[in-house]
């Protein structure tokens, strides 16, 4: 008998090692409803969360589980819910609960073709504008996207980290391909992954202001149960967490919100790139389709055709930095997704008309083919 | 292994009950945890729990594994009628077609493998819940792509408790019978 | 007299937030101060408590309560209580809801909150209207009865809420109103002691919207309507159908004692955790390597 186990590789579903992230991100608590085709992650956390001192809970609807997990989140727990676009929708409203309270909370959406009830168990990437602005008023958002089994685990260790360093609600974006796809994962050494704390309030009782929104840093949370007494509200607030309509008080907390986020997109941004060192044509692309992306610039350079892949992973924030940089070198943009043309519209907001940018969609729940992707670029360098 | 040591193919393919998510779980662990490679499964989702159409590709690779599913297979495995007419043509030029003959009467393409996967089972193992490791072991057999004992240790590391004979038993009645049925088509 | 000033003093919170939203006379203060009262005799501390609300004039009344307070979204407070009490099961928790908010938008989470039976306080006050957004009728407005979306007389039947906690599988449910002052104290009392999921209807009065509506000129108006048509249990008992329309009943309908969500689920973990079977070892072993790929353990709370 020759063949010897490595203990450290595993073939893991995406699904399954967005909770194992998750688990290593110090996550314990996640209440969830049964939706396709996320149900996976719900289903490993009821599994392994007693183990290990957390708590689970199937909730009602998509609309009282992120309620608990902002809930769980207030009294202390490091808190996730996994779903995908009908359940997503239905959590915008809270989401918007969260930006606004400032209330670390991490939601995986593994998407799946829309709209209504779409195509269950059917890949697409057409929550990403939803994403962004899904819930009601001005607010800012973090989004990442995996594109590996093994990037579902670290995504969502940054999803928790960043939810927490910035008290925001942070999205993991799946697709469907991804989220249920099992890959070879080479698990790293113990104490790999790094996660961020809310921080502790300080020694003053009577001072301390959960939701101050000035300067640089974000106020740390106290948790409910702990020394310090909080209020906590969906309404607009001052720094004490008290309702206010005082306009500069309420203009101050808005701009807070959005610009702890946005101002910092260059600083979160997550990149991977392949050969761009000197393509003249650029794929632009995330989750399962950069990896498609990835396979058709090997078919393309083959060809003698200068291309290279921007793999974003960091989808919120959007940071258009290297696409600038990038851009003097390039004669075109591609960026292929599955939806109408969504995260290109930030492409080309970002190049401003500099280089053509050319949308490649794909709405048949299907992924696409690296001949697909191929041949629509040399369709358009020959136009 | 194919011989540029790339990218190398397998779908499994039949009807939901017949453990072929199983089976493409069992060989990709046995690819990778043993045998180091990478390997991506995926796998086609209906409403149905039992029943219906079910198939799974595993792709196996020394090299990254850009692209997840499959595009034309090294390997196909058709576990019903069904899957044989439907998935007949995803096998690539030179393609290796391994179709249970107990429950596939009718095989268009030269060349195929013929062996009764879920009839072996009942004989040997008692119940035809053991026709995909049956075939798992005619795969390995007849393809080389994963090593023989790695499969073998994928398979115990995996099945219930007290199953592990009955298992072994049906990977090597699947491999004894690979051999006799790449006898009779050479 | 000075005990009530010393213990609103005691559980107000001190931020200048008074003084409240509410209208004069209105039920919300009675309800309110019965709370407080509770808490001041249980001598609960303080951070101890979670007062948890949804929207509506009910739904402020955490900003009122000096305790940890979380004013949600429309519906939504036992949703987000469940997460709260789960996350920290040392918190008296107590959510203060109206009933639009309680029964109509958040009626999932209200009977799935009663069937799971988690040790949370549920309060319902019941004024049979939307009071806040200006008087249009709610699931529980009698039939018959107006509101502004209703300016003919309500269409609809209504909920009785607490035949529909009880036939959802809440452990406690009372009901009173805010006439019976002493009543709703020791019902409140009763609940928060309760281990398991309480609820307590308390009859309010919006004479401002219902009142002005349906020919309660006064909150006194409505304070005798609630004095003149609620029967307690014992009474109800004794009285035919017909006797009993248009009147509700007052009491303890249900005190059941059945285990606890949080006893049992920590109990199967406690289970879990000393099982020494080999798949049981084998997925610790497994979901612990997990844990560890991360370089911190454990969360704040």
């Amino acid at each position: 008998m020759s063949a010897k186990r490595n203990k450290d590789i595993k073939v893991l579903q995406g699904n399954e090692a967005c909770a194992i992230g998750a688990v290593a991100a110090g996550v314990n608590f996640f209440a969830g409803y049964p939706i396709t085709p996320s149900s996976e992650v719900a289903e490993f956390m009821a599994r392994h969360l007693p183990l290990i001192g957390g708590r689970f809970i199937q909730m009602e609807d998509e609309i009282a589980s992120i309620a608990a997990i902002i809930g769980a989140s207030i009294a202390g727990s490091r808190s996730m819910t996994a779903t995908s676009g009908p359940g997503f929708s239905l959590m915008q409203e809270n989401l918007g609960l969260a930006c606004l309270a400032e209330i670390p909370c991490v939601v995986v959406n593994v998407m799946r073709a829309g709209p209504s009830t779409g195509l269950p168990t059917q890949p697409a990437q057409a929550d990403v504008m939803q994403t962004r602005w899904g819930t009601h008023g001005d607010h800012a958002i973090i989004a990442l996207a995996p594109s590996t089994v093994l990037e579902c685990i670290e995504l969502t260790v940054c999803c928790v980290s960043l939810a927490e360093k910035y008290r925001t609600p942070t999205v993991l974006l799946l697709d469907e391909v991804i989220g249920h796809m099992r890959e070879s994962v080479t698990l790293p050494p113990p104490g790999s992954y790094h996660c961020e704390s809310r921080g502790t309030p300080g020694a003053d009782l009577d001072d301390y202001c959960p939701a101050a929104c000035e300067g640089d840093t974000v106020a740390p949370l106290g948790h409910f149960g702990g020394p310090h007494r909080f209020h906590v509200t969906g309404l607009t607030h001052d720094k004490h967490g008290f309702p206010t309509m005082v306009p500069d008080e309420v203009d101050q907390k808005i701009h807070w919100i959005v610009d702890k986020i946005e101002s910092r997109a260059d600083e979160l941004a997550m990149n991977d790139e392949f050969m761009t060192d000197d393509c003249d044509v650029l794929l632009f692309a995330y989750g399962s389709t950069a990896r498609v992306a990835k396979a058709s610039v090997r078919q393309l350079r083959e060809q003698g055709i200068k291309a290279g892949l921007l793999r974003v992973k960091t989808i919120w924030p959007f940071s258009g930095k290297r696409l600038h940089e990038l851009a003097p070198q390039l004669r075109g943009i591609v960026v292929p997704e599955m939806n109408m043309g969504q995260l290109v519209l930030e492409v080309e907001r970002t190049i401003g008309g500099g280089v053509p940018v050319r949308r490649l969609g794909r709405v048949d729940g299907r992924l696409f083919t690296p001949d697909q992707i191929t041949d629509f670029v040399t369709e358009e360098l020959s136009a | 292994m194919t011989k540029n040591g790339g990218r190398f193919e397998v779908r499994l393919s039949g009807s939901g009950g017949q453990g072929l998510m199983l089976g493409g779980k069992l060989l990709a662990e046995a690819a990778s945890v043993y045998d180091g490679k990478n390997t991506v499964q995926t796998q086609s989702y209906g409403p149905e729990a039992r029943g219906g159409k079910s198939k799974t590709d595993v792709v196996i690779s020394t090299e990254e594994i850009d692209y997840p599913k499959a595009t034309k297979v090294d390997v196909l495995l058709a576990m019903t009628q069904v899957a044989a007419d439907e998935y007949a043509d995803s096998l690539k030029d030179g393609g290796l077609m391994i179709v249970d003959s107990y429950l596939v009467e009718t095989v268009e393409r030269d060349g195929a493998i013929q062996i009764p996967f879920t009839m072996l089972a009942v004989e040997h193992c008692g119940r035809m819940l053991f026709a995909n490791v049956v075939a798992l072991g005619a795969i390995a057999e007849l393809t080389g792509v994963v090593d023989w004992d790695s499969l073998s240790k994928a398979v115990m590391a995996r099945v219930p408790e007290g199953t592990e004979e009955l298992n072994q038993k049906a990977l090597d009645v699947g491999r004894e019978a690979a051999m006799n049925a790449r006898e009779k088509t050479n | 007299m000075s005990q009530a000033i010393e213990t609103a003093r005691t559980y107000l919170k001190p931020h200048k937030k008074l003084p409240t939203v509410w209208c004069g006379g209105c039920g919300l203060g009675v309800i309110m101060s019965s709370l407080l009262r509770v808490i001041s005799k249980m001598e609960i501390p303080k951070n101890d408590i979670a007062t948890v609300s949804g929207i509506g004039c009910t739904g402020r009344m955490p900003t009122y309560v000096d305790s940890n307070t979380l004013h949600t979204t429309h519906g939504r407070a036992l949703a987000f209580a469940t997460g709260v009490k789960l996350a920290n099961p040392k918190l008296t928790v107590i959510t203060a809801m109206g009933d639009g908010d309680a029964l109509a938008i958040g009626g999932n989470h209200f009977i799935h909150a009663c069937r799971r039976n988690i040790d949370i306080t549920a309060i319902v006050a019941n004024n049979c209207i939307y009071g806040m957004t200006g008087g249009q009728y709610s699931p529980t407005t009698p039939h018959g009865k107006r509101g502004t979306t209703a300016p003919y007389g309500n269409v609809e039947h209504e909920f009785d809420a607490s035949a529909l906690a009880a036939g959802a599988g809440a452990s406690f449910v009372a009901r009173t109103s805010v006439y019976h002052v002493r009543e709703l104290d020791k019902m409140l009392e009763q609940a928060i002691r309760h281990r398991g999921f309480s609820v307590v209807e308390v009859m309010s009065n919006c004479y401002t919207s219902y009142g002005r509506l349906n020919k309660y000129k006064s909150p006194v108006d409505m304070f005798r309507w609630m004095k003149e048509s609620s029967v307690t249990l014992r009474e109800a008992e004794r009285m035919s159908p017909e006797e009993l329309e248009g009147k509700f009943t007052r009491g303890v309908f249900v005190e059941n004692y059945m285990p606890e969500f949080i006893e049992v689920y920590d109990n199967l973990a406690e289970r879990l955790t000393s099982d020494s079977t080999t798949v049981a070892t084998q997925l610790r072993e497994t979901v612990e390597r997990y844990e560890r790929l991360g370089d911190r353990l454990k969360a704040v709370g």
